[in-house]
């Protein structure tokens, strides 16, 4: 283990985002008001902007953009903040755990950021069909109404429970037009709109950070994690474990300590790390810390804190393939490569688990996986292609034996990886 | 020039006009993303489309300046864009106007293309869907050489041969589908065996972890 | 240094672009546009320009990028 992935928390951090009390006014004993300006301050969101800079807080939601950067992008009057509750990725359960028991924390974090942008509405997504998480949301706002604790008004809106719908375009986009589809933005510095006014989303999670560094300042944030990666991260373990669930641990915190938080009941064959779009982890890299420094050495990035745990006896190439289909059956439909692309890769994947490959099996997936990448409006595809890549190279011996002709014999068996059923929205 | 000569070339530009119309059209609905012809570059029918509806322009143009200037029946300027204003032949002379109006729509609206959104643009080149049947209906309901066989041979012709293109081109659009289908079908079936166990976690098992 | 941009949202894989800039834009097997990363040699400008223009869902545009982004 890194020195640095595990020194001791300090005496003096207390820095948690999990086990703070649900209600307004425990909240509020617990962690203190809420630091917003008194008046209109353009110094005031100096401060938070340079505070937000100091911490180092990336996002949350997969992309891990610096937050402070983002929200120097959206600082024009009259935008709105969302809060992408969205959580399409099915792997991970942070997100729900949050908005159910740390409301408050999200909804302050974001009217810490209406307040430094001059936004005038706060929106929080939750897909329709999630409803207890929207009624315990419904339930803070109510609270915070009641007792004036909410500057700016929030409100809960209910997208599509489609994968691709927790896009921050295409969640922009149906906030402005009901269409939940991504839009394609080569140039990155342009910010989001809905309709005419600048949009800032942000994943939950980034946001109660953010109600944590304004009150705790940017040093408490930094007195967890690792220099490069700051902070603590919310992640989802399941799979081939006895107590799947979400654990709150240090940004670069190796995997394998992670995952045995959660009691192994299996010898661990992989991980899957950063979620249905990540990427693969074989033995030789259990101990790596769960941050992108590290995981970009392997061609991974941490993405969503998600890691699942295969067992030994189970199939990669087949939970793969499995994965692979649903992945192409939830992208938007918009751009050729992934409509095209994503399920003729995942037939070939079906085709090597099932042991009936052709010969020219091999080089027609490894052609495909490059000329799919990167050409998708969103990283969608990007996220499939990785993912594939990584089963490829970790499952190296399953690819061969299945290239022999010998089908899995765990295929049949119940799959490991949760999907949901499509509820077509 | 005569008044014969006059009517005799909105006559004959008349009859050419619907021929490089009906050309337009044909080239416009054999136009798709589909089908790739050997060694014929969709880029050239593209192109070979817009310049034929130039001419068919052009030679619309000279059919009408001649049917005004031809002092024997009386078309004022206006009557050729605001329809049914003619003393001569009210009615068929109107449609002819419309006809015009609807050319003038899609032939502004492509020069502005880059200005509109695709839908707009889309939406008013379809115009030509209305265009090209009244254009017809005018050249046989003016009736001057609509009797003649020739020219009811050359309207068949012209009325079959788009029909064709319109056929052909509803039946490739229809096979191609819309591009949200998967490409093929997913044998997902195979591969997920009845009862899949759901790994959600329930009751997410979180709070503080800490090691020490 | 002009560089060619498509916009994967609005192609419908007509392929006009492939077939007047072959140099530098070639189709899948989809018939989906690969553009090669190169910068755009001048003799092509044209070409890539007309391409732009001629494109039914006016997907391609040119951007300027200055120096080697």
């Amino acid at each position: 283990m890194t020195p640095s992935a595990c020194a001791p928390p300090k005496e003096t951090s207390h820095y948690q985002l999990l086990g703070h009390p649900t209600d307004l006014a425990g909240h509020l004993r617990t962690l203190g008001p809420l630091p917003l300006p008194a008046t209109d301050g353009r110094a005031w969101g100096d401060w938070l902007l340079r505070a937000l800079q100091a911490s180092g807080l990336s996002g949350r939601g997969g992309a891990g953009f610096p937050t402070s950067v983002k929200l120097d992008l959206a600082r024009a009057g009259g935008g709105i903040v969302v809060v992408n509750g969205m959580e399409s990725e099915p792997a991970s359960h942070k997100d729900t755990v949050l908005l159910t028991t740390v409301p408050h924390l999200v909804l302050d974090g974001a009217q810490l950021m209406a307040a430094a942008c001059g936004a005038s509405e706060v929106l929080v997504c939750v897909p329709a069909g999630r409803d207890r998480v929207a009624d315990a949301l419904s339930l803070a706002i109510a609270e915070r109404r009641a007792q004036s604790h909410a500057a700016t008004p929030e409100v809960v809106v209910r997208p599509p429970a489609r994968f691709v719908a927790g896009e921050e375009s295409a969640l922009a986009r149906w906030i402005a037009t009901g269409l939940s589809l991504p839009s394609f933005r080569p140039d990155k510095g342009v910010p989001l709109r809905i309709g005419r006014r600048r949009a800032l989303v942000h994943n939950a999670e980034t946001l109660a950070h953010v109600g944590l560094i304004a009150r705790h300042g940017p040093d408490a944030f930094r007195s967890r994690g690792i220099p490069e990666e700051p902070g603590t991260t919310l992640v989802t373990v399941s799979g081939a474990v006895a107590l799947p669930g979400v654990v709150e641990v240090d940004r670069g915190t190796p995997l394998q300590d992670i995952v045995a938080r959660s009691a192994p009941v299996d010898t661990i064959g992989a991980m899957l790390v950063g979620g249905y779009g990540g990427t693969w982890v074989g033995p030789p890299d259990f101990e790596m810390p769960y941050a992108s420094i590290s995981l970009r050495t392997i061609g991974a990035s941490a993405g969503v804190g998600v890691i699942v745990a295969l067992g030994a006896a189970a199939c990669g190439i087949a939970e793969s393939a499995r994965l692979a289909h649903y992945m192409a059956g939830q992208g938007a439909g918009q751009c050729g490569p992934c409509v095209h692309g994503l399920p003729a890769i995942a037939t070939d994947l079906t085709r090597l688990a099932q042991g009936r490959p052709d010969p020219e099996l091999t080089e027609r997936l490894l052609r495909r996986l490059t000329q799919v990448e990167g050409r998708g409006a969103c990283r969608h595809p990007d996220g499939v292609v990785g993912m594939v890549r990584s089963a490829l190279r970790v499952f190296a011996a399953d690819v061969s034996a299945h290239q022999r002709g010998a089908p899995c014999p765990q295929w049949n068996d119940a799959p490991q990886l949760y999907l949901p059923r499509d509820t077509g929205g | 020039m005569s008044s014969t000569a006059l009517w005799y070339s909105t006559r004959a530009s008349g009859i050419v006009a619907l021929v490089l119309l009906t050309l337009t059209m044909i080239l416009g609905l054999i136009t798709t993303n589909r089908i790739r012809a050997r060694n014929w570059p969709g880029f050239a029918q593209q192109e070979i489309h817009r310049r034929i509806s130039m001419i068919a322009m052009v030679v619309v143009g000279i059919h009408v300046l001649t049917s005004v200037l031809d002092t024997y029946v009386n078309i004022s300027w206006a009557a050729i864009v605001v329809p049914f204003t003619s003393s001569y032949a009210r009615f068929w002379v109107g449609v002819g106007s419309i006809a015009l109006d609807l050319m003038a729509a899609v032939f502004v609206s492509s020069i502005l293309r880059a200005r509109m959104r695709p839908s707009t643009w889309r939406a008013v080149h379809w115009l030509a869907y209305l265009c090209w049947p009244v254009a017809l209906a005018h050249t046989f309901g003016m009736g001057t050489d609509a009797g003649e066989p020739w020219v009811m041979v050359l309207g068949t012709l012209c009325v079959a041969s788009v029909g064709a293109a319109l056929l052909w081109r509803l039946r490739a659009t229809g096979r191609r589908g819309p591009v949200g289908q998967q490409s093929a079908p997913s044998p997902q079936a195979q591969l997920e065996p009845a009862g899949a166990r759901n790994l959600e976690p329930a009751g997410a098992v979180n709070g503080v972890r800490r090691d020490a | 240094m002009i560089r060619i941009t498509i916009d994967p949202v609005a192609c419908d894989a007509y392929g006009y672009c492939a077939e007047l800039l072959p140099e530098a834009i070639s189709l899948d097997e989809w018939g989906y546009p690969i553009v090669n990363g190169a910068p755009l040699p001048p003799g092509l400008v044209a070409a890539a320009k007309r391409a732009a223009r001629d494109c039914p869902r006016r997907a391609i545009t040119l951007r300027e990028k200055k120096g080697g982004s």
